[in-house]
């Protein structure tokens, strides 16, 4: 996944169609995210200068959410459903075998590959649900998750 | 001309229906054949996905599921006219699983092009809010009140009485709140409702601002939704430009907009309050009630919340009559559930039936038992913070007070199938650290008992003072459902103490095993 480098130029500009809109903190980090793919450490007091807030207000809203990532994104981001109705259908061992083959322990960093445990994404009756990079693949195999990465 | 019906549906998608359309598509081009791809929504058979349908003569014939192998042979059988294949499944109609079942909520489900305000239309769609126009707030409300609709999100509260608050309420803007947060691990009902119907959801927004005197709806959907998010910022735009929103609504005196507003991955944020937090931007740590979101919710404004099923039934209640909604279901359980079968199950989806359908029916019948084959060993239903039911319980009436007799709950609906390869113990500790990871840190229980828990537990399996470790986690239990602020910490308990009487045998330390 290939984002641009950080800049606060266009940042500023991404978080312009947000000053209408009340309660923008939130949004304002998803756009950010969605446009760098992480949140750079001078978003925060930049969010809060754009919108009148203190960085604490900011910064609060930027660790609580799971989804927000301070460290620049992956290449390749997997995300193994960790939930009950995975599980029921092999989540678990699925993570161990995907933590072996790719080297890498579950929601560790990473820059060229990270697996992730997420918790739910609707797709329970075909489980084990996984996404890689943004597509969802259901009743995941490795051999699927290898084929979703080529 | 011939139009061909593929699922555009994340599930369906997941197991190759975007491939499969593709596929067609070029086989199409190829032999010189000219026909319509719509891309439709699942009819929630999500074990035949792909479930790729065509138009022919005697109604909408069905073959699934539908491997991008089985393509070319289906071009070859002639499948476009209606002809046998080891696939066919006869008329979608015919389908039993699918016939059987009693779609109101659900009706236009998989049926109807979800992105065609005509087709919504032409199936039912738009009466619910022409009648709502004609019959104005206070008998909208009483329609809601006569059906019996309960929050079908989790909690159950009759949907009328909110509506009732929030229109008693007065200020200068109130506002409508679409939970759309379907965190529940076995439930996928909102999703799908979005992705294939949702002019439904509109529509059922629209209803509830006219019925409360809002004039602005919000939809809370989870980021793990992206098709979904997609599909109804379309909608909307679509729905915008036909005048369904607006400051005239289809013509009328009110007004009314919709935005969608993504979660950011906290399972906490489907709680209503901490939704209300998420919304305004803000952490998503939950709120002391009262005061009610109904009086003071989001930014401050009374407000209703409500689930997406809950607002998506709206439309066929005023459409067919509070009466006919009513009829359906058991005791203070009205109406039809929309049942999610899901994990280890052989033919898992979507189950709409009236209330009081039993759990055997469920997962037996329409489940077809275990994906793996052996038997079901364990069943969840209602979501993470839902009771593991063993197979004595089968018998159970799916309705509000029989799941809650039950020492259960049924929860937004979902229904998760283990086989024996399930250690109930393992589960157990499972909802405890779920609890920890997912916990919005405000209230004590909550936030150090989960991780006390999981502790205990942990201890549990690994045989240590077994007997007090198992009087102490149930003491924590007390703790958690008495002293939480909500239902995270409050029902996490649940799965816990129901694993515990339910399956005794695997609490006995599994070094022994």
């Amino acid at each position: 996944m290939n984002f641009p480098a950080w800049s606060k130029d266009s940042a500023i500009t991404i978080l312009l169609p947000l000053h209408d809109k009340q309660g923008p903190v939130l949004m304002a980090l998803q756009l950010l995210q969605s446009h760098f793919g992480y949140i750079h450490e001078d978003s925060v007091a930049l969010i809060a200068q754009e919108f009148n807030l203190s960085r604490a207000d900011v910064h609060g809203v930027l660790t609580f959410y799971h989804d927000f990532r301070t460290t620049p994104a992956p290449e390749n981001f997997i995300q193994i459903c960790a939930a009950e109705a995975c599980q029921s259908v092999g989540a678990r061992e699925l993570i161990a075998s995907a933590e072996k083959r790719f080297g890498c322990s579950i929601d560790s960093q990473g820059s060229e590959l990270e697996i992730k445990s997420a918790y739910c994404f609707g797709n329970c009756a075909l489980g084990p649900a996984v996404m890689v990079n943004g597509k969802l693949i259901g009743r995941a195999t490795l051999t699927g998750i290898e084929e979703a990465l080529r | 001309m011939k139009t061909i019906f593929i699922p555009s549906d994340s599930a369906a998608v997941s197991v190759g229906a975007d491939t499969v359309a593709d596929l067609i598509a070029v086989e199409l081009a190829q032999r010189k054949i000219v026909a319509k791809i719509v891309r439709n929504g699942t009819r929630g058979a999500l074990w035949l996905e792909p479930l790729v349908e065509v138009t022919t003569d005697q109604g909408r014939i069905a073959y699934g599921p539908v491997r991008p192998a089985d393509v070319a042979s289906l071009f070859e059988m002639n499948f476009l006219d209606g002809q046998a294949h080891s696939l066919r499944l006869g008329t979608s109609d015919e389908i039993t699983w699918l016939a059987s079942q009693d779609r109101v909520t659900f009706a236009r489900v998989g049926v109807i092009d979800p992105l065609s305000i005509t087709d919504y239309e032409a199936h039912g769609g738009l009466v619910g809010i022409r009648r709502a126009i004609a019959a104005g707030p206070e008998e909208i409300i009483a329609q809601v009140l006569q059906s019996g609709l309960r929050g079908r999100g989790g909690a159950g509260f009759p949907a009328g009485i909110k509506w009732k608050t929030v229109f008693s309420t007065s200020a200068d803007q109130k506002y409508v709140c679409c939970n759309a947060d379907e965190g529940d691990s076995g439930t996928f009902a909102d999703r799908i409702l979005i992705e294939a119907d949702p002019f439904t959801l509109i529509e059922g927004m629209v209803i509830s601002g006219i019925a409360v005197g809002a004039t602005k709806g919000f939809v809370y959907l989870r980021s793990e939704y992206p098709a979904a998010i997609s599909q109804l910022n379309s909608a909307l735009d679509i729905a915008r430009v036909y005048g369904l929103l607006g400051k005239s609504i289809i013509g009328s005196k009110y007004a009314f907009d919709i935005e969608v507003r993504v979660g950011a991955g906290s399972y906490v944020c489907g709680e209503e309050t901490a939704m209300l937090e998420s919304l305004e931007g803000k952490r998503g740590v939950i709120r002391s009630k009262p005061p009610l979101p109904a009086i003071q919710g989001l930014f401050g404004a009374p407000t209703v919340i409500n689930n997406v099923l809950t607002l998506a039934t709206i439309p066929a209640i005023l459409a067919d009559g509070a009466t006919k909604y009513a009829q359906r279901g058991v005791g203070k359980s009205l109406g039809t559930q929309v049942f999610q079968l899901s994990g280890n199950v052989a033919r898992g989806g979507i189950v709409e039936t009236s209330f009081g359908i039993t759990l055997d029916v469920l997962i037996n019948e329409y489940g077809a038992g275990t994906r793996t084959g052996k038997p079901v060993h364990a069943v969840q239903i209602g979501g993470p913070l839902g009771a593991y039911f063993n197979s004595k319980n089968f018998g159970i009436s799916m309705d509000y007070e029989s799941l809650l007799a039950a020492g259960g709950m049924l929860g937004h609906g979902g229904v998760v199938l283990f086989d024996d390869s399930v250690d109930l113990a393992k589960q157990a500790k499972f909802a405890m650290e779920f609890c920890a990871i997912e916990s919005c840190g405000k209230c004590t229980p909550c936030r150090v008992g989960s991780t006390r828990g999981a502790e205990t537990i942990e201890k549990i399996i690994q045989g240590i003072d077994i007997l007090a470790n198992k009087k102490l986690l149930l003491d924590l239990c007390e703790v958690m459902t008495d002293g939480s602020l909500c239902a995270m910490g409050g029902l996490t308990p649940l799965p816990v103490k129901s694993a515990l009487t339910n399956f005794p045998e695997d609490f006995e330390g599994s070094a022994k095993k």
